[in-house]
């Protein structure tokens, strides 16, 4: 039964050390960089190291992470440079011959080691106005919708809210416009709302407006870093950008609603 | 003095913010009231995530045979009728009208060809009944409930740990805990509290379950007088990952099998045909065709032996690796990739229907499952048993005390069937809501006495005065928690013996003593050291009631398999086992008869046989 044998049994793996240089803050909000050294084991992904140092180094490192499993986005960190989930980063993907750099996102505040401050994110969506359906219109008292209208509304919903598109995204990591831009997560997350075919809302006032969505530039770098491959930009950011444009600055659009007779 | 901790006060305080806390949440300031709603992690990260398959609901949609009767029989049947059966049957009624609820709420589920909630077939389901979005639905349930809740008006604590219950006098009214990243204590007083806390996976090496699983809900209810029923009733998921070494415990939905995915041994046999209990005979098919058909949906056709309860399946393959024909790494093999002898396109066809689990092996594995097949093995997953409470309103024997979801006992009974605890979080998440909202109004608020709080913000500090004390020399948390899940897994796993048992309640006390002496170090803001020395105390408390529940339950049934006692004993399917603590801090365990069905309700498990 040769096709029963995994390919993951067939690779030989030898034992190695890795170094990790990771950040560690201090009482003062300073911080700096400590080298850990540690033997890895076979499969190993780079939060399975940070967890080994923790238990036999640095017990009070800190550090968020949950499922383990690339499902609930909180172990986001930037790694060798790249925004990434520590829980579904590979030891095998990286070069271990240097110190592996391990820090904290950085287009959010610190709190400790390598947890920063996303509560900015938690407020920006409540300030998005809620799901609105329309009332129920099958006999049974609820809807129906067909599988190829909701496909695209279900690939925004696979977000797992790591924020690695709001570390990313140079409108808030490097001009700071968290006042002024929602940032990728959150237009995926009203396009979300704008496409669902049951909803009645209308947010392309606010997108234009205090939601800043003519901040973003189209350099794709949140589609990049997306654990989940959504289209962030192609999918959800542009067609907002394009129903904005119909809605304020197409000029037939001008005309016909000058001309139009009042209801 | 307590009254210099930032003191918050709700109507309805509810810890857990995973899918039945938010339900409560949401239910009870629906009512009207003020809640404050505790997250052990950042909001939306629960466990709830983790969900895969989907939320049982008998709402017909792909087989217009199915109804609450016949999901209710299920749950019986799958919980070898141990069940609180007035939670069976308001569970399997209520489901429906839950999950529609969701769409309302924005939820977005795969549709049938007419335009419904689509449904899967899954383990123990008589007919497909499990509403699902891919194999993400556990997500698409928090988020929903998130994004709702955000805008019900309540207050959200996001990584907050409740260290203990605050009472007065038999009554609970309040909480008492710290905020991880300042590591400051907080009160939290309340007319009614809600425990959604999950599950104990934590306290076994391998598991399917993160960090925050260590029975807190569990304990914090059992230091607070309440009881504890059916703690040997522990599910072992049959399919986790067991390659490499880090991933293992995570888990591989049954999905894959729903969607036509087969057992087999290194011998490329099937062994779960082997073994088909005498209950499910008539309901599970004897030839792989036959099988295959009803994955596809072929309604005449009956389950393959893959889709028997979990507890089941985790034993056969238990079986199959001691007589040595398991997979190089101590499993067996779980293979989807054998359907392209069956349809056009099968490599497109997983993806579409199981792109966790595709990605999943490979960034995690090096698998490409769509062509090769997995290596997998049982991994603590679930525990059925947990609070006793009413099956109505949900609350406990401590007035004031509710709980919900995974942290309850009583639906599952002695197995769980999968997609019955999504459906599970929001049918008793919303009761427990409207009861402790209730609850909240026709009582008011409490006292709370300094001492209780200052009790606990000493005790929650001790480890901290340890390390100062032994200047780096006194064993920190992370050993002696390492240690209870090797023995706990060694001694009280899948099978189990009186007399290795026995050793584990010995060990249980003596890894007591450790933890009581640990120590952590550095400061208190963000310290994963000292919460995880907090949290050794629930872990230790689940672990022993676990321990004498299995030890009281001298049979096998469901979850908890006694290799001593390899039968089900008729006298024991008439009892629960219950633990509550002695007044002098003991632990007590009890059989407890349960009350007789109403005839109806008999007259349908009949019918259903």
């Amino acid at each position: 039964m040769s096709r029963l044998t995994s390919a993951a049994t067939e690779k030989r793996f030898e034992m190695k050390t890795v170094t990790f240089r990771i950040w560690r803050t201090d009482e003062n909000g300073g911080g700096k960089f400590v080298d850990y050294t540690t033997e890895m084991d076979e499969g190993m992904v780079v939060l399975d190291v940070v967890h080994k140092i923790q238990a036999t180094q640095a017990p009070d490192l800190a550090c968020r992470w949950n499922c383990k499993a690339g499902k609930c986005g909180s172990c986001s960190a930037e790694i060798n440079g790249m925004p990434k989930l520590m829980c579904m980063t590979r030891m095998n993907t990286l070069p271990t011959d240097k110190p592996v750099t391990i820090e904290p996102m950085r287009a959010f505040p610190s709190i400790r080691d390598l947890a920063t401050d996303v509560s900015w994110n938690f407020r920006v969506k409540t300030q998005i106005k809620k799901f609105k359906p329309r009332a129920p219109d099958a006999p049974d008292g609820t809807w129906r919708m067909q599988q190829e209208d909701v496909d695209r509304v279900q690939e925004f919903r696979k977000c797992i809210e790591c924020f690695l598109c709001q570390d990313v995204c140079h409108v808030l990591r490097d001009h700071h416009k968290h006042d002024e831009f929602i940032g990728p997560r959150f237009l995926v997350y009203t396009a979300a709302l704008e496409m669902h075919p049951l909803d009645t809302e209308n947010r392309l006032p606010e997108l234009k407006q205090a939601q800043g969505v003519g901040f973003c530039n189209i350099t794709k770098c949140c589609t990049k870093v997306c654990p989940e491959s959504i289209h962030i930009t192609d999918n959800a950011i542009i067609p907002l950008k394009e129903r904005v444009v119909d809605e304020y600055y197409d000029p037939f659009g001008w005309l016909w609603k000058a001309l139009r007779p009042k209801a | 003095m307590a009254t210099n901790y930032e003191t918050s006060e709700y109507d309805v305080l509810v810890i857990g913010a995973g899918g039945a806390g938010l339900r409560a949440a949401i239910e009870a300031s629906a009512a009207g009231v003020k809640v404050g709603l505790i997250c052990k992690s950042l909001l939306g990260k629960a466990h709830t995530v983790m969900a895969e398959g989907g939320m049982a609901a008998a709402m017909g949609n792909v087989d217009d045979r199915d109804n609450w009767r016949v999901h209710f029989a299920d749950t019986m049947r799958g919980g070898q009728y141990v069940n609180n059966w007035r939670m069976a049957e308001l569970h399997a009624k209520e489901a429906p009208e839950r999950v529609h609820e969701l769409e309302a709420w924005g939820a977005v589920f795969d549709r049938t060809k007419d335009g419904k909630i689509l449904q899967r077939n899954f383990g123990g389901h008589r007919y497909p009944r499990l509403a699902h979005v891919g194999d993400r639905t556990g997500l698409e349930l928090i988020r929903t409930l998130q994004d709702h809740g955000i805008h019900q008006g309540i207050a959200i604590h996001m990584e907050h740990t409740i260290v203990t219950l605050l009472k007065d006098g038999d009554r609970v009214v309040g909480a008492f805990g710290y905020d991880r990243e300042p590591g400051r204590f907080k009160i939290f007083k309340a007319g009614a509290v809600v425990l959604a806390t999950g599950g104990i996976g934590r306290a076994y090496k391998i598991t399917s379950n993160s960090w925050e699983y260590t029975g807190d809900g569990q304990s914090l209810a059992y230091h607070a007088g309440a009881e504890l029923m059916d703690m040997e009733f522990v599910q072992f998921h049959p399919t986790g990952m067991i390659w490499p070494p880090s991933v293992m415990g995570l888990l591989v939905t049954e999905a894959v099998r729903g969607e036509g995915g087969v057992l087999r041994n290194k011998d490329g046999k099937r062994f779960m045909f082997d073994d088909i209990p005498d209950n499910y005979k008539t309901q599970t098919s004897s030839d792989p065709e036959e099988g295959w058909r009803y994955t596809q949906g072929d309604k005449n056709a009956k389950r393959p032996p893959e889709l028997l309860t979990r507890d089941h399946v985790a034993r056969c393959i238990n079986r199959e690796v001691k007589a040595g024909r398991g997979s190089p790494h101590g499993g067996v093999f779980l293979d989807i990739a054998w359907i392209k002898e069956k349809i056009p396109n099968a490599a497109e066809h997983i993806k579409k229907k199981l792109p966790s689990m595709y990605h999943q092996f490979k960034q995690l594995a090096d698998l490409d499952i769509t062509q090769e097949p997995m290596e997998i093995g049982p991994t603590t997953h679930y525990i059925m048993g947990g609070i006793r409470v009413n099956g109505d309103s949900q609350m406990s024997n401590v007035p004031g005390l509710f709980a919900a979801g995974e942290a309850a006992a009583g639906l599952h009974g002695a197995n769980r069937l999968g997609g019955n605890s999504l459906s599970d979080l929001i049918v008793f998440g919303k009761r427990a809501g409207e009861y402790a909202a209730k609850f909240a109004k026709d009582h008011g608020a409490g006292q709370i006495s300094d001492a209780q709080v200052e009790e606990a913000a000493r005790k929650a500090l001790e480890p901290f005065d340890r390390g100062a004390k032994s200047g780096g020399s006194a064993e920190g948390p992370y050993q002696v928690q390492h240690d209870l899940q090797e023995m706990m897994q060694s001694l009280v796993g899948i099978v189990r013996r009186e007399d290795e048992m026995v050793r584990a309640l010995d060990g249980i006390g003596k890894l007591s003593e450790r933890a009581g002496q640990v120590a952590v170090f550095g400061h208190r803001e963000y310290n994963p050291g000292w919460h995880t020395a907090i949290d050794l105390k629930n872990l230790l408390t689940v672990s022993e009631a676990i321990t004498r529940s299995a030890i009281e339950r001298k049979e096998s049934r469901g979850g908890h398999f006694r290799e001593d006692f390899p039968n089900k004993a008729a006298a024991d399917g008439k009892v629960n086992v219950v633990v509550k603590q002695n007044p002098d801090g003991t632990m007590n365990g009890r059989r407890e008869t349960i009350p007789d069905m109403p005839v109806e309700l008999k007259q349908v498990i009949e019918e259903m046989k």
